[in-house]
């Protein structure tokens, strides 16, 4: 049947069918888009000493005046804060460069994990892929703290290591930029792997082997038949761990000491330790801003693989 | 191209599922040790388990998790599924992409972000936190979660079921709940598993949008985590995690069961025909 009638006789039930869409879409507009807007307004505030320690309030009750007071009370004073003090800009910089170093190191360790799952014996696929979705459901919390008892100076790894006499003082790993990314690299594995599985098991093998019939080299058909045929599993991965990694708090926060900053700690801090409401708006609107494109274009990618079926 | 694993590809799988499990194993390992320090091995023991039992917060603190993340998970599985619903069946109506953006943007959203903003709408309406924010903050972000898994099944089902009932004149809503759901509900399941586990595991947007008297557990372990790695914590920790094992696993076998035996009968009934 086409979508044309579908829609007409879904479209026949009119009240029900209004309410039905209406439910779930009220509840984002209020409880996910709503609140987008409100950061955007905070962050064009000024802190006060108040509960809610912002200025000015848009106070209703106070009629047209009480919008052209609050109107009148904005400002970029946030933002230009934000450009100003270097605190944020290195917190910026380097969200981004391990958000992508991290990336880089999941598409290299994912990839041939990917591969030989896509590879395995048929019975076993199943199994492996659990095997990988598995930590996932298992707390981040969790998988991060099990780090700090490997990584830390008197921890699992430098014990080992002396004991095994390759090295003779411990290693300082705990609290540098190195815990972090193998925090990263850790806890988003699954994401980056389970893609780049989805697209290598579709893989035709006929075409490798007419590849390998017309005299090819394994290796030449890997790289002219498999890595392109995989792209599309590689964007998904990549943007599936990087937009996240980009705004990450706990990690950092856990592994990474007061050495690493990040954008997430930053406005995590901003919000928490120095109560400064209007500026860690503005943090999350600017964070916003950098992951608008990696969202859009990562929900294009979702939207098309799961609707394409349609 | 040789059918099987290559040596490369088994070192691969190896050393891959090492990284991935070997650390929670040691995790749950050192839960077992007699010794206060952590590297030191002072023999078997089930003490940290047992001092568990007596800690007042953590158990109220689990209390509340669990608690939570049952009203959530439910709560999220019905309007996710509802969602998904809207995305796949119900055709075109204005601002569609709007809705599906909706969907699909909290999945990547950092959390602070989801977080902070959730929470500033709270204070902005004057909504006191505490357990009902908590609440909807997780099943906020736990439906988008479930409509996508609910939307994938979606998609791939015969769509000639439905369309034959509807034929014979079976009300829309009857439709769906003799013929959809029966079908979909694998995926409803594992929807409604995947918010379950998520609300319980959520730090950071509970962070900020409980209030008093609304003390989770990933906020119980994340503020002694801080102060160091202790026995006690491992112990919380590896029964989270023998938890959720189980349950995943137990899913998994049960929803691959159920799969099989629809496949069965739709194959019986073909060959009848």
């Amino acid at each position: 049947m086409t979508d044309a009638v579908s829609t007409k006789r879904a479209g026949s039930s009119g009240l029900g069918r209004r309410i039905l869409i209406a439910i779930p879409y009220v509840w984002l507009l209020i409880f996910f888009l709503a609140p987008f807007v409100i950061v955007l307004k905070i962050s064009l505030s000024d802190a006060t000493i108040a509960q809610p320690p912002y200025t000015p309030l848009l106070d209703l009750s106070a009629g047209w005046q009480g919008v052209v007071e609050w109107w009148n009370g904005l400002d970029f004073e946030n933002y230009t804060l934000l450009t100003e003090d270097e605190l944020y800009w290195v917190s910026y910089l380097s969200s981004l460069r391990i958000a992508v170093i991290s990336t880089l190191l999941m598409l290299l360790i994912g990839y041939p994990m990917a591969y030989a799952m896509a590879r395995a014996p048929k019975s076993i696929r199943p199994a492996l892929v659990m095997a990988v979705i598995l930590p996932f459901w298992t707390s981040l919390l969790i998988r991060v703290y099990a780090w700090i008892g490997i990584l830390s100076p008197e921890g699992l790894l430098n014990a080992f290591l002396l004991w095994t006499g390759i090295i003779s003082e411990p290693l300082y790993i705990m609290n540098t930029e190195t815990a972090v990314l193998i925090g990263i690299v850790y806890s988003y594995l699954p994401f980056m792997v389970l893609p780049l599985y989805a697209s290598l098991e579709k893989l035709d093998e006929s075409l490798l082997e007419a590849a390998a019939d017309l005299g090819s080299p394994p290796w030449k058909a890997f790289w002219q038949i498999t890595v392109p045929l995989s792209i599309p599993g590689v964007i998904a991965g990549c943007f599936l761990v990087f937009i996240p990694a980009v705004g990450e708090f706990v990690i950092p926060d856990l592994l990474g000491g007061s050495e690493t900053l990040m954008i997430g700690k930053t406005l995590y801090n901003e919000f928490f330790l120095n109560r400064d409401w209007p500026v860690s708006s503005a943090i999350a609107v600017l964070l916003l801003l950098v992951l608008v494109v990696p969202i859009a274009v990562y929900q294009n990618v979702q939207a098309r693989q799961l609707e394409g079926k349609a | 191209m040789t059918k099987g694993l290559s040596a490369v590809n088994v070192t691969a799988l190896v050393l891959g599922f090492s990284f991935l499990y070997l650390p929670i194993l040691i995790l749950v390992l050192y839960s077992f040790n007699d010794s206060q320090l952590v590297t030191v091995w002072g023999g078997f023991s089930t003490r940290w388990y047992v001092s568990l039992l007596h800690n007042e917060q953590l158990l109220e603190a689990a209390w509340v998790t669990i608690r939570l993340g049952l009203v959530s998970a439910t709560l999220a599985t019905v309007l996710g599924t509802l969602a998904a619903v809207t995305l796949t069946r119900l055709g075109r109506f204005r601002g569609r992409t709007l809705f599906s953006g909706m969907i699909y943007a909290p999945l990547v959203m950092p959390e602070v972000i989801t977080g902070l903003s959730m929470l500033l709408l709270f204070v902005a309406i004057n909504l006191e936190r505490g357990f009902l924010t908590l609440t909807i903050a997780h099943v906020t972000f736990a439906m988008c979660f479930v409509a996508v898994v609910v939307q994938s099944r979606l998609v791939t089902f015969d769509r000639s079921l439905e369309e034959a009932a509807l034929d014979l004149g079976c009300p829309p809503f009857k439709t769906f709940f003799v013929i959809t759901l029966p079908i979909i509900l694998p995926a409803v399941v594992s929807g409604w598993m995947l918010a379950f586990t998520l609300s319980i595991d959520d730090l950071v947007i509970s962070q900020f949008t409980t209030g008093p008297g609304a003390t989770t557990l990933p906020m119980r372990i994340y503020s002694s985590v801080r102060l160091g790695v202790k026995p006690e914590i491992n112990a919380v920790c590896s029964i989270l995690i023998a938890i959720v094992t189980t349950g995943v696993i137990i899913a998994s076998i049960a929803t691959k069961r159920a799969e099989n035996e629809r496949l069965k009968a739709e194959r019986a009934a073909a060959a009848g025909r």
